[in-house]
């Protein structure tokens, strides 16, 4: 059974003035259809305005689709019988760190979703004190949110999902208000719950050098899905995503810039030390010859 | 004539247990017309540093010196400096406040007291250098997309006509598009005015091919204060303090490591990829 | 700058008074308070005081922070006496232009004195050693039988706790817009009322979109975490009662029996009454 399937989702909604006449539609998200098996890591790129968030709104229920169904674990969304157990089974982080910590202690906020759920006291504690090693916050765990940098609010936000034992989680832009360091901390803390707890993720950003550890990215423009496949395949493409306002990262630019020059490199370059090995690599073999 | 701070120090909250020595020491110099980039991540004092341009913040112990006159004299016209020194904050939601565009570019030269004629027109002027369309003059700034609300707060500080402009981390939340319209909007503003700009940003590879100077702030003290090139060269250092040169300064310098002859001071792909290319 | 006011200001440091379930202090707070009102002669002030001071000094926290606490009602205070000192009619002792001050109003100004600075002090070690969290607990707890009249009980106290952790976010973001628009060359502080009340609107309305967008991610931010009220809920951090909470009931009993006994006895009355 796949954990999230779409079947020709589309989400519209209707604008409306100040008098609130329509003024017309608007097709956020436009006849997408996907499938994400349980413990992939998905990444969902776009720029601002291509639907990515819409989208990942449907798998926690927050929106219902206009036409289309979604399926998550094999419930359908939209079927309100099934929302509580979506909720669960599908955690949710945001983009805002402030506005999504609901606790004036750490512990006690990664504490509110099991308490929703009605998990027994005990249970709670556990459940805290794993989430929180999980995302390495446990030494925090006494701290008042308002003292920690955005990395770890964020990460504590994650922990706060992690404790509802969810089997998916869906992260929309998580790191878009972080400064690098805060990105690089959330970004290693997705990895592990995907690598050690086999929990199927589902990230959006506009960060590309964030999905290069994804198993496949899916980008997104005009509510429609533009390309798809491995990270590689991709970012090999770097006129088309231009086109839809993303950039790749430096080194795989060089590297699309040095065989348009004539090199022989290899297609998605998307580390230093690949391109360095390549170079060195074609060196090697001219002096050979 | 040129800012300059002498020994500025600040320390936020003294004389109480939460007291924390947020600039140390800094000495600076920064010449009319210049474009410098403003490096550090959160917590490194940059944005405190900021505020001590247009005397928003007062140094504990130090002088600032704005065309030669020291701004922290009794007699000293704060509001002019303010309007001198033009800042512009992060977040463009904190200072839009008008029913539409237009008027809120006017909020500041009004503030001047300059009359009507003069501010509507030093409106219209600076909605024009930051590219912002005609056609959004009349609509509400809270619908706009997140760069134009970013374009509209740098009129809205442009149109008091400042002979600095200090911009606090304006591409945080946006797309790489959008980061890069607002640079190269900014970069144009500079060659087209002779402005003096501060960009204040937590990424070199963003700056790097823009700015004249780099100042990277680190613990609330200068770390390096020169060009991009010279600034980058010292990437083992850097990195050590958490902040990243270019991706193509660690290419280079990887290349160089394995015994090849490049020049390791490119700082965009294109000049990496000529200085690679004479490899072959 | 702004955001370093702590509400509520809990003192954190671990003492006995600290760990009590804030349903005890809150209700020996209100019993403390009832019994400054029940006395008539001094011995009860005397014996509410050393009370206060054991109470004090068993919380660990500095008596200089209690006072801190005084400073801010200071001139609240001084008002009380000084009416009192001079508007009771009584044997006048010094006359002073209009004014006269009599024996009955040196007594009244003394006891409202006495009365008003326990009373502080008394409900400032509530809050000094309760977190806040703990105290909108603890309110909810003890308000929990008024559900039968179909007050949201829960709904409120969940409210209180989330503006608890909001104010000093709102508080910073103020300053922030505040700057913002003096960089503008907005002037919040001179002019008429009237000019000031207009001034403010450059800094109300973004602080004001900016507190809707945070409620608006917040309510949903909970939604997705399965918050659906407070029915089938489970806590956390329950309130349970321990032998010492027991033990500190006994205390406030026997405190409340003998000291309104002795306090309303007028055998002990002092000479001057």
């Amino acid at each position: 059974m796949k954990m999230i399937k779409t079947d020709k989702l589309t989400y519209e909604y209707i604008r409306r003035d100040d008098d609130g006449n329509v003024e017309g539609i608007t097709t956020a998200v436009d006849n997408v259809s996907l499938d994400v098996d349980a413990g992939e890591f998905i990444a969902i790129l776009g720029h601002n305005g291509s639907g990515k968030s819409t989208l990942a709104k449907h798998i926690n229920a927050i929106l219902n689709p206009t036409h289309g169904t979604v399926w998550v674990d094999g419930k359908d969304t939209s079927d309100e019988a099934n929302l509580w157990d979506i909720r669960q089974t599908a955690g949710m982080v945001f983009q805002n760190p402030d506005n999504q910590i609901i606790g004036q202690v750490v512990e006690e906020d990664v504490g509110f979703g099991p308490e929703n759920i009605g998990i027994p006291t005990r249970q709670i504690w556990e459940r805290v004190e794993e989430s929180l090693r999980a995302v390495g916050m446990y030494e925090y765990r006494k701290y008042s949110p308002n003292k920690l940098s955005g990395g770890q609010k964020q990460r504590v936000s994650i922990a706060g999902v992690l404790a509802m034992h969810p089997k998916c989680i869906v992260l929309d832009e998580p790191t878009a208000m972080l400064d690098p360091n805060g990105r690089k901390e959330v970004i290693r803390a997705v990895r592990a719950l995907n690598d050690v707890e086999k929990i199927t993720v589902v990230l959006i950003t506009h960060y590309m050098e964030e999905t290069i550890h994804a198993d496949r990215v899916f980008v997104m423009d005009r509510g429609k899905i533009a390309m798809e496949g491995a990270p590689r395949e991709v970012f090999s493409q770097v006129d088309k995503l231009k086109e839809l306002r993303l950039d790749v990262p430096q080194v795989t630019l060089l590297a699309y810039e040095l065989q348009k020059r004539g090199l022989q490199l290899p297609n998605g370059i998307l580390t230093v030390q690949e391109l360095t090995q390549e170079l060195s690599r074609i060196l090697a073999e001219r002096e050979r010859k | 004539m040129a800012i300059l701070l002498d020994h500025v120090n600040y320390i936020y909250n003294e004389d109480t247990p939460m007291a924390a020595h947020v600039l140390k020491d800094i000495c600076l110099e920064i010449p009319d017309g210049q474009f410098v980039g403003v490096i550090g991540h959160t917590g490194s004092g940059k944005s405190t540093l900021m505020q001590h341009f247009n005397g928003l913040l007062r140094a504990t112990s130090g002088h600032i010196y704005y065309n030669g006159e020291d701004i922290y004299k009794d007699d000293y016209d704060m509001k002019k400096l303010r309007s001198k020194v033009g800042l512009v904050f992060q977040y463009p939601e904190h200072q839009l406040f008008e029913i539409d565009v237009f008027s809120d570019v006017c909020f500041g030269p009004r503030n001047l007291g300059l009359d009507k004629r003069e501010t509507e027109l030093r409106a219209y002027d600076a909605l024009r250098r930051v590219g912002l369309e005609d056609e959004l003059f009349y609509q509400s700034p809270f619908d706009l997309s997140g760069g134009q609300k970013r374009r509209v707060a740098i009129a809205g500080v442009l149109a008091m006509k400042p002979d600095v402009l200090i911009l606090d981390e304006p591409t945080a939340g946006l797309d790489p598009k959008g980061r890069d319209e607002i640079l190269q909007q900014v970069k144009k503003l500079q060659t087209e005015t002779g402005m003096t700009i501060l960009l204040v940003s937590h990424s070199m590879e963003d700056v790097a091919e823009y700015v004249d100077r780099i100042l990277v702030m680190n613990r609330g003290s200068v770390l390096f204060d020169d060009t991009p090139r010279n600034v980058f060269a010292h990437y083992r250092e850097l990195e050590e303090v958490g902040l990243a040169a270019p991706q193509v300064t660690y290419i280079l310098n990887e290349l160089r490591n394995n015994g090849l002859d490049v020049d390791t001071s490119a700082i965009t792909t294109k000049e990496a990829a000529d200085e690679i290319m004479k490899l072959f | 700058m702004l955001r370093d006011i702590t509400l509520g200001q809990f003192y954190p440091t671990e003492s006995c008074i600290h760990r009590l379930d804030p349903r005890v202090k809150l209700g020996g707070t209100m019993l403390y308070i009832i019994s400054l009102f029940c006395f008539k002669n001094a011995a009860g002030y005397l014996l509410a005081a050393l009370f206060l001071a054991l109470v004090v000094r068993l919380s660990k926290v500095p008596f200089r922070f209690m006072v801190k606490g005084m400073k801010s009602i200071l001139f609240l205070l001084l008002i009380t006496v000084g009416f009192n000192l001079f508007l009771t009619p009584g044997t006048p002792l010094v006359s002073l232009w209009k004014l006269q001050i009599t024996r009955e109003g040196i007594i009244l100004a003394a006891t409202m004195a006495v009365r008003l600075s326990l009373l502080i002090i008394g409900s400032s070690v509530m809050t000094l050693t309760t977190t806040p969290n703990h105290l909108t607990d603890g309110m909810e707890k003890m308000l929990r039988p008024l559900k039968i009249f179909r007050l949201p009980v829960h709904e409120v106290a969940m409210m209180m706790s989330i503006a608890l952790r909001f104010i000093p976010i709102l508080l910073e973001e103020t300053d922030r817009i505040m700057k913002a628009q003096i960089a503008r060359g907005a002037d919040f502080e001179s002019g008429n009322l009237f000019k000031r009340a207009k001034a403010m609107v450059p800094l109300l309305v973004p602080l004001f979109i900016s507190a809707f967008r945070r409620a608006n991610d917040l309510a949903m931010a909970m939604e997705a975490r399965c918050y659906r009220g407070g029915e089938g809920r489970t806590k956390m951090k329950p309130l349970l009662y321990t032998r010492a909470d027991y033990l500190a009931y006994g205390v406030l009993v026997f405190y409340m029996v003998f000291s309104i006994t002795a306090g309303r006895n007028t055998f002990y009355v002092l000479p001057w009454k």
